[in-house]
């Protein structure tokens, strides 16, 4: 079938675009390859891992599984959007000196969610840290330096 | 994924218009959290996604004398935070915040789980038990159908080509009443391996079960109705024999089949554990604070 595209706007970051996507796009892939806004990572595809992690309207969801044209007239926050103007956020401060990154590739996903935990409950209990991060796997760090770091960034705030 | 048109109506009217137009060649978008994974492994090739979030009427839960309605395209998170889905039917709730991560229930839908008709969705024993019935809608007529025969199959529903899932309608239950959901998994974020839902209510000013219904998932193609299990209880004034006789019943009416994630007897047992803990909380809710019930350890 011919390639049929949408007009899509979206604001991302708090900066407008607009462009053409084909519906068969899914809004990670239109994240990374038609802006590319690489922070945002796949690691399953498939809703496991929570590494493709964004906040769409507010929501914390995988971008893995929306299409991109499913967010037309949305706003979305993605990993590059945490830290203003040079200056880290104090999640993103908090995981350097917790040593809560390893290999990185979690990271952006378990700062986002992390970054809605706090959105909604700005004095998290460990409890309620490792749930919020229930949905993001981290193969390097065992998760407690995660945690800790979460918990951090909270007192910081 | 294969190139598909993609349209956002606005109103259920020209949703039902472009079912007709496309029928068959169209799949129905909610969520997405199913319908993706399936564009993805090309498992399902459509040449047009119908996507419903746009549908204000589709969206929601309202809550009147006679019942709850919560639209198809409700999300898993509102259901399980609404203060309308708490109290007498607080297992729809329950079963809504078992679906997956935050993540998960941030996108999924009711309507989504639902037709979707996975033997194992954990919102479905917690609708059937509580006598839910589906409102569909098609361009030609509506109808209204019992949950439990909206299920045929695995991944098959009564839903024609050309029809969608507008709602779920609860009735008000009468009375006193109880109910409990169970599940187990092989990890908390896993899909079910046996869940099970029970709602009763008690005679009036008694102590005896006016009605049960006990619904189990996961264990045969479609959710399950344990109507035998209910016979043993129905009309009685039940004592720990009588309960663990209904989840007996149960567990040798359950035909769960050999996976990666369990056994099936290992799931029959659990289809008996689960069954009775929840004939005991369900009991324990419609009683209240009264005296210690012979039925209880
Ligand atoms: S890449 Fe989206 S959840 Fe793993
Ligand atoms: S730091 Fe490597 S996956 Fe989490």
């Amino acid at each position: 079938m011919a390639e049929m595209k949408k007009r899509l706007r979206v604001t991302i970051n708090g900066e407008r675009y607009e462009k053409e996507v084909s519906p068969a796009t899914s809004l990670l892939d239109f994240l990374r390859t038609d802006l590319n806004l690489t922070g945002t990572k796949e690691g399953c595809g498939e809703g496991e891992c929570g590494a493709c992690s964004v906040i769409l309207d507010g929501r914390l969801v995988d971008s893995c599984l929306i299409l991109a044209v499913e967010a037309d007239g949305q706003e979305i926050q993605t990993i590059e959007g945490v830290g203003r103007h040079g200056r880290l956020h104090p999640l993103q401060k908090a995981f350097a000196e917790k040593g809560a990154a390893q290999c990185g590739y979690c990271t952006p996903g378990m700062i986002m969610a992390a970054k809605y935990l706090l959105d909604h409950n700005p004095s998290p209990t460990p409890e309620q840290a490792l749930e919020a991060i229930a949905g993001n796997l981290c193969r390097c760090t065992g998760y407690g330096s995660i945690v800790d770091a979460i918990l951090s960034a909270a007192k910081e705030r | 994924m294969r190139s598909f048109d993609y349209f956002a109506p606005q109103s259920l009217g020209d949703a039902t218009s472009l079912l007709r137009r496309y029928g068959s060649k169209s799949r129905l978008l909610a969520g997405g959290t199913d319908l993706l994974l399936r564009l993805e492994r090309r498992l399902t090739e459509p040449s047009v996604v119908i996507d419903l979030k746009k549908i204000r009427a589709l969206s929601g839960i309202k809550a009147s004398g006679k019942g709850l309605r919560i639209g198809a395209v409700t999300l898993m998170e509102e259901i399980a935070s609404s203060p309308l889905a708490q109290g007498r039917y607080g297992i729809i709730a329950k079963g809504a915040a078992a679906v997956g991560s935050i993540q998960t229930q941030n996108r999924a839908t009711l309507g989504g789980n639902l037709c979707n008709a996975s033997p194992a969705a954990d919102t479905a024993p917690p609708l059937i038990a509580l006598s839910a019935r589906a409102r569909i809608a098609s361009s030609r007529r509506d109808r209204e159908v019992p949950l439990e025969e909206f299920f045929l199959g695995p991944g098959k529903t009564c839903l024609q080509p050309n029809e969608l899932l507008k709602e779920i309608f609860i009735p008000a239950p009468a009375g006193r009443s109880g109910g409990s959901f169970q599940r187990c998994t092989r990890t908390a974020m896993d899909i079910a391996l046996v869940n099970c839902a029970v709602f009763l209510s008690l005679a009036p000013k008694r102590e005896t079960i006016a009605d049960i219904r006990i619904a189990l998932g996961a264990v045969a193609p479609t959710p399950l109705r344990a109507r035998p299990a209910e016979d043993v209880l129905r009309g009685k004034n039940p004592d720990k024999g009588a309960v663990e006789e209904a989840a007996d019943r149960a567990a040798a009416g359950a035909s769960p089949i050999d996976d990666i994630r369990s056994s099936a007897s290992y799931r029959r047992d659990m289809v008996r554990i689960l069954t009775r803990r929840a004939i005991e909380e369900a009991l324990k809710e419609a009683l209240g604070s009264r005296q210690q019930k012979k039925w209880q350890r």
